[in-house]
């Protein structure tokens, strides 16, 4: 197992690679550049700005310049906040991100994993339907529709949160339920679909017929076979609440590493990009990871060699 | 007279479709005597599985059962579900078609065993490991000791089915309900099944419920055949006399279409004209007269009645023999 892991982790790097080329040539291919502004600066001040963050280079040079210093753990010098380096932003936005994401993720597979559950064993009931239709819903509506309306119901209307702002508890309440609700939906009818699969098979018939009080069959055998899709969807799932908590971030304000994404490919800051780029590449190829092992110890089928 | 093992009266099971109510199993009634083996013999849709289904309690969801159905005396159908949950799997269990999938992928074969054990005899972890380990032995598993610890994908057919018949025996039931148990398994290892069961049988005094729709099966291991057409029984008879001297016509054509061995010459091999009935739209009468051989115009509009013919034996035919029109 601890040989699949590495082996996985080594897989990663070439995927990590492309991910960063790809990005590299499309912030430099989008028009303008990080020192263009309205007011324009003095010739010769521009021309050291740009030699100093070695832009009159060529293309490929910067590149292998840029793949040099990520080596190091050095994500270069940030263009729109010259005093600080884009390591020393991540740092200090991705806390914040992250705390944001896992509470997302985790309360749309409880809230999810639950209804589903419900949902399977009310099937064709009023619950059932409820559950289902608002899971369509809120897999229909995207989040930067939700974030909004929330924030006017919630927010301006009823009074009871505060729109933006960052510190207390009460602050990630609405951020965290715009970034959850799809995943809501979406873990809902997965398990939904898969609980009535399983609940139809032949084995948990058999665990049925042995006479297992009905809590032992349900928890025992139903429950834990109809997690593992599931388990595997929770790999995409983290990579939806990552690039969904960019606009999210965007709107209520938040300072995770997300806005910097935003502001970053506003001002054409392409090491800023870059660097956020990298590092929510390399956490979807590790939750990816994680899912896929997590998935091999509820399915005995699987086998890492 | 002893009380029966199992005693079904006036059983009825309807599923509830959208193209509306299905009878699957229509006023059916029966006995099996303690350690008696009685085989069920119908075709697909004869509604012979769903009786036990309907006695085990597993119909699908829109499936309902009525009647009443007694193990040793006692009453379980329709009783509440932990009441029958200290009847099945412990005084009654019952064993699938298909092994492949009939045993949980996701748990240890000593995880699915034990758990019997400890819900029904209230048993510890060890020792209902031990009793489980001694029952693999029982159904002939080499090294059950080292392979109770497998997942059952490592395991063959054949061995599947062994482990799924030593788990409805942990908690020895007076009867074991075997629905098609050696369809899904390759001929020579039907074979060895088969053995197997009739050997427990012997060993164990308990009574078995063989549903089938191979005659070659019930011929070697039933004491009594019961013969099911369009969710009714029509025949009930020994397995002697059933193959002897059947007396329904299905019956008669289910054998005829049975292809032998010890017949010279070259002859077309008999079969039962036209198809298995629709359950939703049964025709009037007898529901097997318009395949029937034998019809008379009575057969179309009046269905005949299950009705003692001999000393054990019924049959539900307005013909009183075979030969009679033919």
């Amino acid at each position: 197992m601890l040989n699949y892991f590495i082996r996985r982790l080594l897989g990663a790097i070439p995927t990590l690679f492309t991910i960063i080329a790809v990005s590299f040539m499309l912030v430099h291919a989008a028009p303008g550049g990080p020192f263009d502004k309205e007011r324009k600066v003095p010739a010769s001040v521009e021309a050291k700005l740009i030699e100093k963050y070695h832009l009159d280079e060529p293309l490929p040079q910067q590149f292998a310049r840029y793949i040099g210093d990520l080596m190091q753990g050095d994500f270069g010098p940030s263009f729109k906040y010259p005093d600080r380096s884009v390591s020393e932003l991540i740092a200090a936005g991705f806390p914040t991100s992250l705390l944001l994401g896992s509470c997302a993720i985790s309360l749309a597979l409880l809230l999810g994993v639950f209804l589903g559950i419900w949902a399977a064993l009310r099937q064709n009931s009023w619950i059932d339907y409820l559950c289902v239709g608002s899971a369509m819903l809120g897999i229909a509506i995207p989040n930067y529709v939700f974030a909004p309306l929330m924030t006017l119901v919630f927010g301006l209307l009823l009074g009871w949160l505060p729109v933006n702002g960052w510190g207390e508890p009460r602050h990630m309440v609405l951020p965290i339920l715009a970034l959850a609700i799809p995943q809501v939906a979406a873990i809902t009818r997965l398990t939904r679909a898969s609980m009535l699969e399983v609940l139809g098979s032949n084995f948990v018939r058999t665990a049925r017929a042995k006479g297992l009080p009905e809590a032992v069959t349900l928890t025992r055998h139903a429950i834990r076979a109809a997690m593992l899709p599931v388990v595997s969807y929770l790999g995409p799932a983290v990579a939806y609440v990552v690039t969904g908590s960019v606009i999210i971030e965007e709107i209520f304000r938040i300072p995770g590493i997300g806005r910097y994404f935003v502001l970053g490919a506003i001002n054409r800051d392409y090491t800023m990009v870059l660097g956020v780029t990298v590092v929510f590449g390399a956490l979807i190829i590790l939750c990816n990871l994680i899912a896929d092992l997590c998935y091999g110890l509820l399915d005995p089928k699987v086998r890492y060699d | 007279m002893t009380t029966p093992v199992l005693q079904v009266s006036d059983l009825t099971t309807t599923f509830w479709t959208p193209e509306g109510d299905v009878h699957a199993v229509s006023d059916v009634s029966f006995h099996i005597d303690r350690g008696e083996t009685l085989g069920i013999v119908g075709e697909s849709g004869s509604g012979k599985s769903q009786i036990f289904m309907s006695v085990m309690g597993l119909l699908a969801r829109n499936g309902r059962a009525s009647g009443s159905v007694r193990v040793t005396g006692e009453e379980i159908l329709g009783v509440p579900l932990n009441r029958l949950n200290q009847v099945r799997g412990a005084r009654m269990s019952m064993i699938f078609q298909d092994p492949m999938t009939s045993l949980n992928p996701y748990l240890t074969v000593r995880r699915q065993m034990t758990e019997v054990l400890m819900t029904h005899r209230g048993m510890n972890e060890s020792a209902a490991a031990k009793a489980a380990i001694d029952m693999l032995d029982r159904v002939q598993i080499p090294e059950a000791g080292r392979r109770i610890g497998m997942y059952p994908h490592e395991f063959s057919g054949g061995m599947r089915q062994r482990v799924m018949i030593a788990m409805a025996l942990l908690c020895g039931p007076e009867l074991l309900i075997a629905d098609e148990p050696t369809t899904a398994l390759d001929v020579t290892v039907q074979a060895q099944i088969l053995d197997l069961l009739m050997q427990l049988k012997r060993d164990t005094g308990m009574a078995i419920a063989l549903i089938t729709h191979d005659l070659g099966v019930i011929a070697g291991l039933a004491d009594r055949v019961m013969v099911m057409y369009g969710g009714r029984v029509v025949e009930e008879a020994s397995a002697r006399d059933t193959f002897k001297r059947p007396q329904h016509p299905y019956t008669e054509g289910l054998l005829k279409s049975m292809p032998r061995l010890d017949e010279h010459g070259v002859k077309r091999l008999e079969t039962i004209g036209g198809q298995p009935p629709n359950l939703q739209d049964l025709p009037g009468g007898c529901t097997f007269h318009p395949r029937c051989r034998y019809a008379v115009a009575r057969c179309a509009v009046e269905r005949p009645l299950l009705r003692q013919t001999d000393t054990g034996r019924a049959k539900a035919c307005h013909l009183d023999h075979l030969g009679d029109v033919a």
